[in-house]
């Protein structure tokens, strides 16, 4: 899977005709002595759902703001569809939809997307028909004309989304586009990215939810201190990490012992009160309550669970992902 | 509980650094600024009154009135103008060229001493027909500089003619008692010849040493004839009506331009700022596009600023639209610039609150905006200079209470189109911050 992925974008790549939707290639960015983004390079193939996960301080907002043209880069480059990036094909091919609710909120969702579509170079029937369109892929053609100072928070997260798309690029970068809402508007907000995928249109996507990164994402990335430290399908990513193996999460009371010490004699991580590690098989775990009560540690309780993005996560960075 | 909420209240304040400066640092700044401006008026607590003198009558009595003129602390009195390198030597004032120095604005009043002066300088009592009449020629829009220059003209009058006062009080004498005896004659004589060595000795030292220091003014009450005659604004009702509405105007002006160059700081919060300038629009469009919307709304608050001095003040208007249109316009473009400034060196709304509101205040004050300029010294007008809300309320003056051609405003044009593109450019260096981290 990793490799035809791969391969399909290098394909893509010496294809002049048609270009890699987005290609970065070893950027770097520093602030001081901060590196927030160390030489990160990945494709993204035409139509993919690209996951981008990272804990927070990871460098992946940098690495998202570099992609909108909105950093000036230390090293490396982006492209867009063979365009660098901040040229004007580029910026007509990338959407953007940030976290942050940017929109004006003292106009209407009609008026906003009237402005960012003219922000967009839209005019006339052009810009009419993409609002049209935007409204109602947004479920928001009946709010058209309603103050966004007046609608829901899921309501708001839609027109944020269809603002950035109100150009119909080819390739859209979905900032945590479930931020804050109820459970009934996220999944709202994944059936539009499905509409979209259904499209064709080539999204990075990034989130704090790994169920959204499973539902919707075809390929994962993962970062932390600004490099990219694994990415695949989900199930390369967890039979890399974890094989055949399931996990076992331990939580354990107070202790005297070497927790980190104790868990990695036995393969696995510790982090405050919680103990991770595999096991082959569901029988060994009596092995591991075993080895614990011998040592004086008191298991509060045990959870046994098939490898997932949580897990490969937690395995490679050691922090939850919510954290 | 409630030492809590103070501990709380306090913490934020302290951590806002835009509300923290405003409760504490600018009050100060304000008074600082204010003490070191009106502080370097030393000497008088009133501003001297400029006065063009021109004298008709070139007679002993009337020379020796103008260097009592001269010397008159309370008066900047000149009889040419300065001396240019073009012009090392000006000839004097005749009461044709000091009116039209009043008509442009160039001095608030005009002293005219007339023909015939010498022969009846003053009048005791009634009756003195023949007394020539002295006129100020004045600019109503200052309606304290006629008045003073009435004031000490009797009080020069007073104390630096002191033989002739003597010489018609003895002519009054002789026609109200019917003379005096030989001797008392005599004696008279030589007190005459005695006060008119010492005015003469008076007038010397003045030459040398210019205004002196003088006692009170004396009010003696008419023993002149004064015509005060207005030579701008005649026919005008209020004087101070464009003044005001191009002051007042201006200072809230300012006000608005530095809240709408704030949106730019409330979008580059709420991340619209981003996402704008990732789609076709580059950040010079966009100041470009915030500039031309601030001096829209700044364009529309004057006009109907001007509407309502019309409407209920009854400001002549309607007659005077293109040269509203041309000072408002450039007014507009250069408060705007100003605001996109601010906007621009400034990282929070905070922050823009509290250096806006010292920095307008500050301009509004010396700029004529707060009270009027006859009422400055020469160091605040000359401040002033430096201020928006001086050269709009100058501009403003020309049109509609001067009755100036457009062409007159030159130096306003330049000055404010050639501020409000350089804050421009300056506003555009600083809103490099926003394009890229």
């Amino acid at each position: 899977m990793l490799g035809s992925f791969l391969s399909l974008a290098h394909c893509m790549s010496g294809d002049p005709t048609n270009p890699v939707p987005l290609r970065v290639d070893a950027v770097a960015k520093h602030f001081g002595a901060v590196t927030a983004v160390d030489g990160v390079s990945f494709e993204i193939a035409a139509g993919a759902c690209f996951g981008l996960l990272g804990p927070n301080g990871a460098g992946k907002s940098t690495l998202i703001r570099s992609i909108v043209g909105r950093v000036r880069l230390d090293s490396g480059s982006v492209s867009i569809f063979g365009h660098p990036v901040g040229s004007s094909a580029a910026r007509a091919d990338l959407g953007w939809v940030p976290q942050e609710l940017a929109v004006y909120p003292l106009l209407t969702c009609r008026e906003n997307l009237q402005a960012f579509g003219r922000y967009q170079g839209l005019h006339g029937k052009a810009l009419d028909d993409a609002i049209a369109w935007c409204l109602e892929w947004a479920a928001l053609a009946d709010r058209a004309g309603s103050p966004v100072r007046t609608l829901s928070g899921g309501m708001k997260r839609r027109l944020n989304m269809a603002a950035g798309l109100i150009h119909r690029p080819r390739l859209v970068l979905l900032d945590e586009p479930t931020v804050g809402v109820d459970p009934q508007s996220r999944n709202r907000i994944f059936e539009m990215v499905e509409a979209l995928r259904s499209q064709g249109t080539t999204i990075i996507y990034t989130t704090h939810y790994m169920e959204e990164a499973e539902r919707l994402c075809d390929w994962i990335a993962i970062i932390d201190h600004g490099q990219i430290i694994a990415q695949g399908t989900k199930e390369t990513l967890v039979a890399r990490a974890f094989g055949s193996r399931s996990s076992v999460t331990m939580h354990v009371g107070a202790t005297r012992v070497d927790l980190a010490a104790w868990a990695a004699a036995r393969g696995g991580t510790a982090q405050d009160s919680v103990v991770l590690c595999s096991v082959e098989k569901p029988a060994e775990i009596a092995g591991l309550l075993e080895a614990a009560s011998g040592d004086g540690l008191e298991v509060l309780d045990v959870t046994l669970q098939r490898p997932n993005l949580e897990s490969v996560f937690l395995q490679l960075t050691g922090k939850e992902l919510r954290a | 509980m409630i030492g809590t909420i103070l501990q709380t209240s306090f913490r934020s304040l302290r951590r806002d650094r835009g509300a923290f400066v405003m409760s504490f640092i600018l009050p100060i700044g304000f008074f600082t600024i204010f003490g070191f401006v009106f502080g370097s008026m030393r000497g008088s607590s009133t501003p001297r009154v400029s006065v063009l003198v021109v004298d008709e009558d070139h007679s002993d009595a009337s020379k020796s009135l103008v260097r009592g003129l001269l010397r008159e602390p309370s008066l900047d009195a000149m009889t040419h103008p300065r001396a240019t390198k073009e012009n090392p030597a000006p000839g004097d004032y005749t009461a044709a060229t000091a009116e039209a120095e009043v008509r442009s604005g160039d001095a608030p009043a005009a002293l005219i001493i007339p023909a015939g002066f010498g022969a009846h300088p003053i009048a005791f009592g009634p009756g003195s027909t023949q007394q020539a009449k002295f006129r100020i020629l004045h600019d109503s829009s200052d309606p304290v500089a006629a008045q003073v220059v009435a004031g000490m003209l009797e009080k020069t009058v007073m104390i630096s003619m002191p033989a002739t006062m003597a010489a018609v009080g003895s002519q009054y004498f002789d026609r109200e008692i019917g003379g005096l005896t030989p001797k008392q004659r005599q004696q008279m004589d030589q007190g005459l010849a005695a006060l008119r060595k010492r005015q003469d000795q008076q007038d010397a030292q003045s030459a040398g040493t210019g205004p002196s220091a003088a006692g009170p003014a004396a009010d003696s009450g008419g023993l002149v004839a004064v015509e005060i005659q207005d030579v701008v604004g005649e026919k005008k009702k209020s004087p101070m009506i464009s003044y005001y509405a191009a002051g007042v105007g201006v200072m809230f002006l300012l006000f608005t331009a530095s809240a709408a160059g704030g949106s730019l700081l409330d979008e580059s919060e709420s991340g619209a700022l981003d996402r704008v300038l990732s789609a076709r629009v580059t950040m010079t469009t966009l100041l470009v596009g915030k500039l031309t919307y601030s001096a829209l709304l700044a364009f529309a608050q004057l006009t109907i600023m001007f509407l309502w001095a019309a409407l209920v003040f009854h400001l002549d208007f309607f007659t005077h639209i293109p040269g509203f249109l041309v000072m408002t316009a450039i007014t507009s473009f250069a408060v705007a610039s100003f605001g996109m400034l601010l906007a621009s060196v400034t990282r929070t709304r905070g922050q823009l609150g509290a250096f806006s509101t010292l920095i307008i205040l500050t301009m509004s004050a010396l700029g004529g905006s707060m009270f009027p300029k006859f009422l400055m010294s020469d160091a605040m007008l000359k401040v002033g200079y430096f201020t928006f809300n001086s050269w709009a309320i100058s501009g403003y003056q020309k049109i509609f209470w001067r009755d100036e051609p457009i062409s007159s405003l030159g130096p306003e044009i330049a000055v404010l189109v050639g501020s409000g593109v350089v804050l421009f450019v300056v506003a555009r260096w600083f809103a490099r911050k926003w394009e890229y981290v």
